[in-house]
């Protein structure tokens, strides 16, 4: 460093290094994030409030789009389906906590077993889509051949109004109970010995070892395996268009297919209004985002 | 208005970059053709074109860019306004009307008015025509139809319906039989707007499917109603498969093969399906939709299209590229590699039976259709097909579909 001159920049520098540093360090990320995250939702956001498609001028329409959509039944039913997934989504969680309990075990070739179902989360959600849309095949299915035992013979699951969307979770929920096995499998991992130990000794067991020594210990695992089902469950798409493409007369959309069709499909192109259904799925995830960043927030205030 | 203005114009700025860098390697007489011809007949058919083109042209060199069926949807929109090719495929009828209105595709009239194609392409132009002109060429087609199980019907001696009368009364004589009358598949949607087509251009005739298309009648209108009606008598006997929309029109042709449905209306291209099923030509018959009301006939023929992009930078070799498509001895060996049906009447007809019948069917209409997802905007077109399925599954929905369509067409075309 030259010594004489820059003395006073030196100085500020040096004042201020500690805690430019880190700001400095995020910079790139941070402007990344800008240009292609935060800018891109402003700009759904303006999109909005035109109508266009995709070709000539937008026109101003104003909140047009969203009264439109506040009258629109396939937005309800969107909806509404979106509601289904989260909550039949939720499901995957205390299936996944069950799996690992009973896959965490030392027996000689548990790791085979474990990676087995691990398995569905690694294919494909689009071939998972299409083997259980094999499965609900009316003439052919493995799930006809089942209802067939109880009398329910030709059930087209995929074709019911009523059962499509709760079919197409169930088969979204094969891969994400993976997913939250694996994560709860790796929590276990660092449960610590000497609590269960100790617990042991005070007499418990069972439920009560579970619920008061297992569970608080896996509470990070508990926290990841929710986020990651919620936005999974939100952001549901490939299933819906592998399986049934939103039919039978649109029962089985949800809403990121819906903003879909609206906007990009071969019937689409009103971006605006698409932008608008992204928009409410947006607000939606919002008031899950917020909770889910206070209480990390939170959590770091605790330790910090 | 425009909501990006900054990234519009740096996009703008990216592709003309492009568009030099590109105009410094490509000489004069390329001509550039985007397609989605991605099959493999499509793709022999336009190998050919190619081919035959240069040979004729020597002084132009074809290159032809293959898009997937849905890419090229979305792409065609970005390099219509972007960086254009020289000729593109595409749909006729409202499936264009985007494009023309948009100013995105090239008015080809001239072409029309020289070349006599006015005549020489007659049954195609009315969907080529939009505000008085033409914008582009139409090269196939091919012809809708109910496909039937002779060898079923004379089992159970049944004749070919010509009227509705008749068609009722051999699906009565198959349901007792245990044979469902009609094969179909709704998944995808678009095998319910076939049957919404026929039945409208049978009871109300081709301008009425027109008016109805391009939004001039309220679908709560009683001449829609009055097709319901019709509809109504197969639905609610179960004449259809069931559990339709729960497959697409390929899996219920297995149905069809084995002889546990007779008939099934669709385009010609399902024939090839039905033959590797294992239906000679002495088991598959194909019959015109019958009649209903009387009223000149008319037929749905969706038909696929070259326009040449206003942005295009060689539209000279263009104009000339669409008009050797448009000759008679090159739409003949095009659609003899298609298997489908030439639109040049100067073409030489077709070898294959099924298509001999559809070529004089098609001659012999007064109006054609291009099909209802292809004559109805695309909105329009979705929410109607989505009702018709519905209405197919629960037929006592019917009232509340038309109103829900009725809807929809106040709003689209508003």
């Amino acid at each position: 460093m030259p010594a004489t001159g820059a003395q006073g920049h030196d100085g500020w520098w040096q004042r201020h290094q500690r805690a430019l540093a880190p700001w400095l360090f995020l910079a790139p990320a941070a402007a990344m994030f800008l240009l292609y995250v935060v800018l891109p939702i402003g700009q759904s956001m303006r999109l909005s409030l035109y109508d266009w498609d995709g070709l000539g001028t937008p026109v101003w329409v104003g909140l047009a789009n969203y009264v439109e959509l506040a009258s629109d039944p396939d937005f309800h039913v969107a909806l509404k389906n979106s509601l289904i997934w989260l909550l039949g989504f939720l499901l995957a969680v205390p299936m996944g906590l069950g799996l690992a309990l009973l896959l965490n075990q030392t027996v000689f070739g548990i790791r085979a077993i474990k990676s087995l179902f691990f398995f569905p989360f690694v294919i494909s959600q689009v071939v998972i889509g299409l083997v259980f849309t094999w499965f609900y095949n009316p003439a052919l299915g493995l799930v006809d051949k089942l209802f067939g035992l109880f009398g329910q013979a030709d059930l087209a699951v995929l074709a019911d109004e009523d059962l499509v969307t709760y079919a197409i979770v169930a088969a979204g929920l094969y891969p994400q109970i993976a997913y939250c096995m694996i994560l709860y499998l790796t929590g276990l991992n660092s449960i610590r010995p000497d609590l269960i130990e100790a617990a042991r000794l005070e007499g418990a067991k069972g439920w009560q070892m579970l619920w008061h020594v297992v569970l608080p210990q896996l509470r990070p695992a508990s926290f990841i395996a929710v986020v990651v089902t919620v936005v999974g469950s939100l952001r549901s798409f490939d299933m819906v268009a592998v399986m049934t493409a939103g039919g039978p007369y649109g029962s089985s959309r949800v809403l990121a297919y819906y903003m879909y069709e609206k906007a990009l499909s071969e019937y689409g192109y009103r971006m605006g209004y698409g932008t608008a259904i992204a928009t409410v799925l947006f607000a939606i995830m919002l008031v899950y985002i917020l909770f889910v960043l206070w209480r990390i927030y939170r959590q770091e205030r605790e330790l910090g | 208005m425009n909501p990006t203005p900054l990234l519009r114009r740096s996009a703008l700025a990216l592709g003309l970059a492009l568009c030099g860098a590109l105009g410094a390697t490509v000489q004069a007489g390329t001509l550039v053709i985007n397609t989605d011809a991605s099959d493999p007949a499509p793709k022999a058919a336009w190998e050919y074109l190619a081919k035959s083109f240069m040979a004729a042209h020597p002084d132009v060199t074809v290159k032809i860019n293959t898009f997937d069926h849905e890419g090229f949807k979305t792409s065609l929109r970005n390099f219509l306004t972007a960086e254009a090719p020289d000729v593109v495929s595409w749909y006729a009828g409202n499936r264009m009307a985007p494009f023309v209105q948009a100013g995105l595709f090239e008015d080809v009239s001239d072409l029309w008015t020289r070349d006599g194609l006015h005549d020489k392409l007659k049954s195609a132009a009315p969907s080529m025509t939009l505000n008085g002109k033409q914008w582009g060429v139409p090269y196939t087609y091919y012809p809708w139809g109910i496909y039937y199980r002779k060898d079923l019907f004379a089992k159970h001696g049944l004749a070919m319906p010509k009227t509705w009368k008749e068609l009722l009364a051999v699906s009565v004589k198959l349901k007792a039989a245990g044979i469902t009358p009609f094969a179909i598949g709704t998944k995808a949607l678009w095998p319910s707007g076939g049957w919404f087509d026929y039945l409208n251009m049978r009871v109300n005739g081709h301008a009425f499917h027109m008016a109805l298309t391009s939004g001039q009648v309220p679908y709560t209108d009683a001449r829609v109603v009055a097709v319901f009606d019709r509809w109504d008598e197969l639905v609610r006997p179960g004449y259809f498969l069931a559990n339709h929309a729960a497959i697409d029109w390929q899996d219920a042709i297995p149905a069809f093969v084995k002889g546990e449905a007779a008939m099934y209306l669709m385009g010609n291209f399902a024939v090839d399906l039905m033959k590797k099923g294992g239906l000679s030509e002495a088991q598959l018959g194909f019959m015109p939709f019958p009649k209903i009301a009387d009223l000149p006939q008319a037929e749905d023929a969706p038909t696929d299209t070259a326009h040449i992009p206003s942005k295009s930078r060689n539209k000279a070799d263009a104009r000339r590229f669409l008009a050797w498509m448009a000759r008679a001895e090159v739409q003949a060996r095009m659609n003899e590699i298609l298997g489908q049906l030439p639109v040049n009447r100067e073409a030489a007809r077709p070898a294959d039976t099924y298509l001999k019948e559809g070529f004089t069917l098609l001659s012999n209409a007064q109006g054609l259709g291009q099909f209802y997802d292809r004559d109805a905007p695309a909105e329009m077109a979705k929410a109607g097909m989505e009702g018709f399925q519905r209405y197919m599954v629960k037929p006592d929905s019917r009232k509340e579909v038309l109103e829900r369509l009725e809807s929809v067409r106040k709003r689209v075309y508003k």
